[in-house]
């Protein structure tokens, strides 16, 4: 069959600028490939604290995407829901969060989360903070209890527990009163401390021996099996395999997170411990929510750095900020705020790093066939 | 191998679509537009009038103060009219319509025998300039221009163009394979008019065959052949001088301010032609291709020769396109109907099917940093684009080295929003002289 087309038959063509080709990459591919990233930890998640971290995972997204979707509609918008970014600022919201926390303030977190920190900036791409960390610190800032009374995870206690939680439908009246959400909710979650929380409230010595030893510590920390932390602390282990992959993929730069947790490891060895060099690099590199940090929000594109160096300040000036919190601050983790002060300053460091232009630098006689520049 | 230091794109090259079809003689059309423009500068005059009769390869048009290269009949045959026609990069542009007389008779005195060693410099560029040879690579430049760099101006090294980083071009692949020695014989003369020892000819290494059949003649001649690692935009002149010699040209300058010239393949062998045998520059070899084309081919074609004609002898189109565009993908420039001709510039006609030129929604920038990395100018394409989106073209030019962009399209590549972003600073780049025109 012959499928040719005559020459004299062609009405209508495309006109626009060049290049006419574009790669494969787009921003859902990114924001859904991150989602992916995050999927191994979200797992071990639900595994670890069960039903209440499931229920956290779907209110944090859904409340994410209703929100969004709600306010392009007010807007006259079109939709972006399906381009993943909203949903991913739900997914990071859930794991920086007690994993029993009442879902109503999961709730309101994302709609902080995306309603205040993106929309209210301009949308995708305009935003100055972290969606995620502004929700995280919404919620800290309004149910200060809540964000501090850590779920036992279902690994030492009893599923019973878990699910009279669940039946504790809350009404009208709880919804906007916290304390009560915060009392009905803690008959199952004992108030348990976290790892960074038993560190600030009664020593390292005391924290390593609830764990029965350095090894184990590092070990429930590596593997994911802590009793009491944020819902994407669990496992440093597949915090960073999934770092790994958006590094093999090109989404994220590698110098981010080793610069970012680098320097806590040094910073915290060195005033960590009691007298200097005498702090535990290991566990201050692992505990919290400093991995999750590092891979997936230090990274975030839109509010860091664009150029490599900016971007290596920014990891730097996050993982300094982190140790001030925990060493000196008033709460067990500064991973948040840290990564939220930065933020704040990453319009100052891409002015400080523009790239020198081409013909700029000093020509340079660095080619076998060259015979050196002259002046010009 | 060579390499340039800094950013660049892997784009699929598409090459294999018409890398190893042969050259193959187009016959001549029945009309040929002979736009009066087709390089860098001031338009030609016509010689002609409607109804002259003409010969192949007599000057149709040219410049009285000699500030643009001649334009010469393609084929003999009657000056139909001289009016406004569609061309490829001016949309429209004041055309020489020839029709053809079936003899196509040359003019007396061309086809000579001549010894290039035997001319002086100033001969050799005289005749370059009657021939009307321009920068065949796409930009069109006057090559006589070139040749005649200002006294203080030490030209040392000659760069022989044979990158062809584009996709889906493969003319000047095919030239380097089957023409060599025309292409080295034209080095060698501009070597002689230059004054300057050393000549490299870069070309890709997704090249090999180019590179071992280049590579016999050119230790003949003394040229060097400089192995370039596949980039784009590596064919670029700023960026062919960068990987070769190391050397970065400063901001509005030119190759020649690092003592740099650089000549298409193409144009070598359009300058050997034109020295030794007196031939005009009113052919080229053009790369139909694309998956809309029926059967993509190298093919030598007239200059003025319809793309219709063109696409037509190369079978017609295998889909509807969405896309015709004159020169490669990236910077390439659409037509809006396949009635414009053949140019000097003319390297590729391509067409694309309507899904190869759905990009997807442009989005808003989410700041990945992907355009500054691959910039090869080391530019922030991404701010150039929201400042012109904002009508801050005052600011771009200003404080975002706007100027500087060379317009590779390697960031609009990579853009994740597929933010159309070379079209942003085209825009800013035309207001900001429209803006510098009003306040003159």
């Amino acid at each position: 069959m012959d499928t040719r087309i005559s020459v004299n038959k062609i009405e209508k063509l495309i006109v626009s600028s060049s290049p006419h080709i574009k790669g494969n990459e787009n921003i859902a591919a990114i924001m859904w490939n991150v989602s992916l990233a995050l999927l191994p930890l979200s797992i071990q998640g639900v595994l670890n604290f069960g039903l209440p971290a499931l229920i956290t995972f779907i209110t944090c997204i859904a409340g994410s995407l209703l929100t969004e979707f709600l306010i392009q509609i007010l807007l006259k918008k079109k939709s972006t829901i399906s381009d993943g970014s909203a949903f991913l600022t739900g997914l990071l919201l859930a794991l920086c969060l007690p994993p029993n926390i009442p879902w109503q303030m999961a709730f309101l977190g994302s709609i902080a989360a995306i309603g205040i920190a993106k929309h209210l900036f301009g949308g995708l791409g305009n935003n100055v903070f972290n969606p995620a960390l502004v929700g995280r610190a919404f919620i800290m800032a309004s149910f200060p209890a809540a964000m501090t009374t850590w779920g036992i995870s279902s690994l030492s206690a009893g599923h019973e527990t878990l699910s009279i939680g669940f039946l504790h439908l809350p009404t009208i009246h709880s919804f906007f009163h916290a304390d009560v959400v915060t009392s009905a909710t803690s008959i199952d979650a004992v108030s348990s401390a976290t790892p960074l929380g038993i560190l600030k409230q009664q020593g390292y010595d005391n924290l390593v021996a609830s764990f029965g030893g350095k090894i184990e510590l590092y070990k429930g920390l590596f593997f994911g099996n802590i009793t009491a932390c944020g819902l994407g602390e669990t496992s440093a282990f597949l915090t960073i395999a999934g770092g790994i992959y958006l590094i093999i993929r090109g989404i994220i730069k590698w110098q981010v997170p080793v610069v970012m947790i680098a320097t806590v490891g040094v910073l915290t060895w060195i005033f960590g411990g009691k007298g200097l060099f005498n702090g535990d690099p290991v566990f201050h590199m692992m505990a919290g929510g400093l991995l999750l940090g590092a891979f997936f929000m230090a990274t975030d594109m839109v509010t860091t750095p664009m150029s490599v160096s900016g971007k290596m300040v920014f990891a730097f000036g996050c993982g300094a900020i982190t140790v001030l919190i925990r060493l000196i601050g008033g709460y067990p983790e500064g991973v948040c705020y840290s990564i939220l002060l930065m933020n704040a300053v990453t319009p100052l460091i891409d002015r400080a790093f523009v790239p020198k232009k081409f013909g700029d630098i000093q020509n340079r006689n660095d080619s076998p066939f060259s015979k050196g520049a002259r002046g010009i | 191998m060579f390499r340039i230091k800094r950013g660049g794109i892997h784009p699929d090259g598409h090459k294999s679509l018409s890398a190893e079809k042969a050259i193959e003689v187009m016959p001549v059309p029945p009309k040929f537009f002979i736009p009066l423009r087709q390089h860098i500068g001031v338009p030609c005059q016509p010689l002609v009038k409607a109804g002259d009769n003409v010969k192949k390869g007599q000057v149709v048009a040219d410049h009285p103060e000699k500030k643009a290269p001649p334009v010469h009949s393609s084929t003999s045959g009657k000056v139909k009219e001289i009016g406004n026609f569609p061309h490829p990069v001016f949309g429209m542009s004041q055309s020489i319509v020839i029709e053809s007389d079936g003899k196509d008779e040359w003019m007396e005195n061309f086809l000579i025998e001549r010894d290039f060693e035997k001319l002086s410099v100033e001969e050799m560029v005289d005749i370059i300039y009657r021939n009307g040879i321009v920068g065949m690579g796409g930009a069109a430049f006057p090559t006589h221009t070139k040749l005649m760099p200002p006294k203080n101006k030490m030209i040392d090294t000659l760069i022989i163009n044979g990158a062809e980083c584009e996709p889906y071009l493969t003319a000047d692949y095919r030239i380097m394979v089957e023409y060599p020695d025309l292409v080295m014989k034209g080095a060698r003369m501009i070597m002689k008019i230059l004054n300057v020892k050393d000549c490299f000819i870069g070309i890709e290494e997704n090249k090999p065959k180019a590179i071992e059949t280049v590579q016999n003649y050119a230790e003949r001649e003394g040229i060097k052949i400089a192995v370039l690692k596949t980039i784009y935009p590596q064919g670029g002149e700023k960026m062919m001088i960068n990987a070769i010699t190391g050397k970065e040209i400063p901001s509005g300058k030119l190759p020649m301010d690092v003592g740099c010239v650089v000549q298409n393949v193409a144009t070598c062998a359009a300058i050997a032609e034109a020295v030794c045998r007196n031939i005009p520059l009113i052919e080229r070899i053009v790369t139909v291709s694309g998956k809309a084309i029926m059967a993509p081919k190298n093919i030598l074609a007239r200059i003025g020769t319809p793309f219709k004609d063109a696409i037509d002898f190369c079978g017609g189109f295998r889909s509807v396109p969405g896309k015709v565009i004159m020169g490669g993908p990236m910077m390439g420039i659409a037509q809006a109907g396949i009635n414009s001709p053949i140019v000097k510039a003319t390297s590729g006609i391509l067409a694309l099917t309507k899904k190869e030129v759905d990009y997807g929604d442009e989005r808003p920038c989410i700041r990945c940093g992907r355009c500054n990395e691959v910039c090869t100018m080391r530019l922030r394409p991404n701010i150039l684009s929201i400042l012109s989106e904002k009508h801050k073209h005052q600011t771009a030019l200003a404080e975002y080295d706007l100027l500087d962009c060379v317009e590779c399209g390697c960031c609009t590549y990579v853009c994740p929003a597929k933010r159309n972003i070379v079209h942003y600073i085209k825009l800013s780049k035309a207001k900001n002289s429209l803006a510098g025109k009003a306040a003159v």
